[in-house]
């Protein structure tokens, strides 16, 4: 287990990071979806409209922040130099002008659009993973990150029809993700909640006995492609090895308490318990015990109830993402934004490539300091672009958060935004002409 | 339509044209009908026996068979009309007179919407095919139906979802509606749907789930129209209409509104006001389970996490532990675990926030058992109903902690395994005071209140029973 790294981090440090590499132009293009006035049909207000909350140093929390343009944005990071940003929905109305609004029982102010968010957190997976707990993450049990990614991805774009898909890394022990598409931010919460439970298979915690019960003839569509298509290898060929998931008696115990036909059980403990002396090196015992495993389930011999998908529940309860359901059931509630630095490891807050994100580790993301010192080195050998972050770590992450992300999303907003305002002219001229 | 006395006549709402509606009336418009005045009110207070009637229903859990029952026998002995020809006029003349009752707060609009979207749902499974295929051609859904082309290609899948339900494969003759996965969250939610690229594939006998939900948008969208035309409606009214009228109608109006919530909680009662010293003991003998799972875990780790923060704490404001108790309570707990600094800087601020005193300044109030069962209790959570969240084991050894005997917890059990989980509850309150509670646990405060009524039966001889909500 790789013990909590030392923080690379001090609040000092956000001062130049704000300065010269936070990148302020790319967040504002995201958030404006291209209303950014350069067209008849682009709506001045959208940007404005958007709330926007910083922590402070002290732990002081300001609500409600909202700019009516990137400059604005821009200098009030950097003036406040908050330790955290955060991102909540675009409201009705200027969230600075709410109260003039919230009046009595009618509540004009509200939210009306917001990404789709989904929030996967390490600690979560506390239960099947024995390298770290809590905060602590490592190479072991990164995998598990890995996994969510890809199965909700996968869906979010061929069960939804979602395009605009951003994965960021949240600084320390889980990832992040914001579904752009104008379809999803206009998901009402209870469209919102119905995704989550979609995606929700784990239930329960340590009151409630079975966490993973899927019945069934068959499995659901999505279910089965994710257990196809990612879990069975990732479980068999990784995490079965690296989190020496039946090597011990503890750790098999708990696999076994999760078989509901007690002989089965008890076949593969006598098993178990007399291997431990006469175990060939060759293969991995995990491995091998869960063959075992496996064929004794899927013999057919035995016919209990609750059987039939016995090795499958079992995969899902190590391997299916956990979601926070909270955090995606309301529109109104706010998420750190990318590119924020986490005050407790120092890391950036840096997109992940939903592609390549097996290649993915969270132990080389570019730190607070380690970027200014990039930035020292670099000296006074300025940027073409004028831009800073060049040549620094940063780059990349930069450059795929536009390239994957950013540009893609643009073109589509303003083709939206052109269509529906030819939109509006065709049906004002019907209108006239009666 | 029109509210007729012999002499005069008087608009309320614009006139539209006649639209052969089918035998379930979906509410689009006011028609042009006169209403009799005395019709006015008769009706609108049959529709809301049945209105009721499903809520109570719901309320105790009854299952989707015996809504069912229930809702054919309400609307029987409610709705009819000694002229056959009039039970449709009746049925639109109530729904419209309820709507501009129900239109004026948001939490009487969401009353309504769920009471009315219920009746559709149940009044909709009774339809005949004929009947059902016109209300949902009102909705522009026969058009979506799936063509033989598309069906072959994805007939597995269809297959697959259908079998993880227990049912058979679909048949080369099955109809599936294409329809966009918005429009159907519960079969998503559920996992009951074949989705792809964003729409989903939903099965004819999943239509009523459709159907339902866009009924419900198109009503739910409505009621907040009408709250507008209302006040504008009510502003001319009440200027033009005669004084006899208007002492007639308006009571009719206030009353309709105010009489069918039940109460909420949000004003603790007197004789249930609690103190710091004594909740120890009143829990011991009258919290709920869920509540005193909450509180003894609470005890225990001198933490919770933020659902049981929330249910834990709204229960104890509703049980008439005031502000300061409040914070003393939680800071004594929580600053042993993560001192006392920690505790003023991030936990106080929520206590306050729940009472109203920061924020926005809502006044939130405590969860009723509807809400806690339909909670979602993750990893690390101790919220929830225990009836419902814990498993077998943990549940028996929770009740026998509190002291419930093992012939009361094979019937409770019972219960549960059903899945009535606050008749669960009840029959362990009945079981632990020795005597029966003959209206059935909707509230933890209830519980409680109700509990307290037992044991202290000196303090409560003048309180009244119902707080009836104010708007």
């Amino acid at each position: 287990m790789i013990p909590q790294q030392q923080s690379d981090f001090d609040h000092n440090y956000l001062k130049p990071y704000y300065g010269k590499l936070f990148p302020f132009a790319d967040i504002f293009k995201w958030m404006t979806y291209g209303h950014d006035g350069k067209h008849p049909g682009c709506d001045q207000s959208y940007f404005g409209r958007r709330e926007f909350s910083f922590t402070l140093k002290g732990d002081f929390y300001l609500r409600f922040q909202s700019f009516n343009n990137a400059l604005e944005l821009e200098n009030s990071i950097k003036e406040k130099c908050p330790l955290k940003i955060d991102i909540g929905p675009v409201y009705t109305v200027d969230p600075a002008k709410r109260h003039a609004y919230a009046q009595g029982d009618n509540n004009v102010f509200a939210p009306v659009e917001r990404e789709l968010i989904f929030d996967i957190d390490m600690t979560d997976y506390d239960d099947v993973r024995y390298c770290c707990r809590g905060a602590d993450v490592c190479l072991n049990c990164w995998p598990l990150m890995t996994i969510a990614i890809k199965v909700i991805d996968a869906s979010l774009r061929d069960d939804f029809g979602f395009n605009h898909i951003l994965w960021v890394y949240s600084g320390r022990r889980g990832v992040h993700c914001w579904v752009c598409d104008g379809k999803a931010r206009r998901l009402t919460n209870e469209q919102r909640a119905s995704i989550a439970d979609y995606y929700r298979v784990y239930k329960g915690n340590e009151n409630s006995h079975k966490k993973v019960s899927l019945m069934g003839a068959a499995l659901h569509p999505f279910l089965a492609t994710s257990y196809t298509n990612v879990l069975k290898d990732y479980f068999e060929k990784i995490l079965l090895t690296s989190q020496n998931l039946l090597a011990t008696e503890e750790r098999y115990e708990k696999i076994l308490s999760m078989i509901p036909d007690e002989s089965i059980a008890s076949e593969l403990r006598g098993k178990w318990q007399d291997s431990r002396r006469s175990s060939s090196a060759k293969e991995d015992i995990n491995v091998v015990r869960w063959e075992q495993c496996k064929q004794l389930l899927q013999s057919g011999k035995h016919k209990a109830q609750g059987l039939r998908r016995c090795v499958e529940e079992i995969v899902f309860f190590f391997t299916y993402p956990r979601l926070d359901m909270e955090v995606s059931k309301h529109m109104n509630h706010l998420l750190k934004a990318p590119f924020c630095v986490h005050p407790k490891t120092g890391r950036v807050c840096v997109p992940i490539d939903p592609n390549q994100c097996d290649d993915f580790d969270p132990t080389t993301v570019p730190t607070l300091f380690q970027l200014l010192e990039e930035l020292n080195n670099e000296g006074s050998r300025a940027d073409v672009n004028g831009a800073e972050w060049n040549g620094t770590s940063l780059g990349n992450a930069i450059a795929l958060f536009r390239t994957s992300f950013l540009e893609p999303l643009q073109k589509a907003c303003k083709e939206e935004i052109e269509r529906s305002y030819n939109l509006k002219l065709q049906q004002s001229k019907n209108s006239v002409g009666w | 339509m029109e509210i007729v006395r012999p002499q005069s006549h008087r608009n309320l709402f614009s006139s539209n044209d006649a639209v052969s509606v089918p035998s379930l009336p979906l509410y689009r418009s006011a028609p042009p009908l006169e209403v009799r005045l005395e019709d006015f009110e008769s009706f609108a207070i049959d529709r809301l026996r049945v209105l009721k009637g499903i809520s109570d229903g719901l309320s105790r859990g009854k299952k989707p068979e015996e809504m069912e029952k229930l809702v054919k026998e309400l609307w029987k002995v409610n709705m009819r009309h000694q002229h056959a020809s009039e039970v449709l006029n009746k049925d639109i003349i109530s729904h419209f007179v309820l709507r501009l009752v129900y239109c004026r707060t948001e939490d009487l609009r969401k009353w309504f919407l769920s009471m009315e979207c219920a009746l559709f749902r149940y009044r909709f499974r009774f339809l005949t095919p004929e009947a059902q295929r016109a209300v949902m051609d009102n909705f522009d859904l026969t058009c979506r139906a799936v063509n033989n082309v598309e069906f072959e290609s994805i007939k597995e899948k269809l297959g697959q979802v259908a079998r993880s339900m227990g049912q058979p494969s679909p048949t080369v003759d099955a109809i599936f509606y294409k329809v966009p996965f918005e429009e159907v969250p519960e079969l998503v939610a559920g996992r009951k749907v074949f989705i792809s690229q964003g729409y989903a594939y939903v099965a004819m006998n999943q239509v009523v789930s459709l159907v339902a939900t866009l009924f419900r948008s198109q009503l739910s969208k409505t009621l907040i129209l009408t709250n507008r035309v209302a006040i504008n409606c009510c502003r001319k009214w009440t200027s033009s209409i005669r004084e006899q009228e208007k002492h007639r109608l308006t009571p009719i109006v206030e009353a309709l509104s105010s009489s069918y919530l039940g109460p909420d909680f949000s004003q603790p009662r007197e004789y249930a006001e609690i103190s710091l010293k004594d909740i120890d003991q009143v829990a011991k003998s009258s919290f709920p389970l869920c509540m005193r799972h909450l509180f003894d875990k609470l005890k225990e780790d001198h933490h919770l996490k933020h659902g049981g923060r929330m249910q834990l704490g709204l229960f104890l404001k509703g049980v008439g532990l005031n502000l300061e108790d409040a914070l003393a309570f939680w800071r004594a707990e929580f600053s042993k675990k993560v001192g006392l600094e920690k505790f003023e800087k991030d936990y106080s601020y929520n206590i306050r926030h729940n009472y109203g005193k920061e924020g926005k300044r809502t006044d939130y109030t405590p969860y009723s058992c509807q809400k806690i069962i339909s909670s979602t209790p993750g990893a690390g959570d101790q919220h929830g109903c225990p009836y419902r969240h814990f498993s077998e084991e943990n549940l028996r050894a929770a009740l026998s902690r509190m002291g419930v005997n093992s012939r009361a917890m094979e019937d409770v059990m019972d219960k549960v395994r059903n899945r009535h989980y606050q008749l669960a509850c009840t029959l362990t309150f009945e079981a632990l005071h020795g005597m029966t509670c003959d209206a059935g646990i909707n509230h933890p405060n209830q519980y409680f209140s109700d509990s307290q009524k037992i044991l202290q039966p000196k303090k409560d001889s003048s309180a009244q029973n119902l707080v009836t909500a104010r708007e």
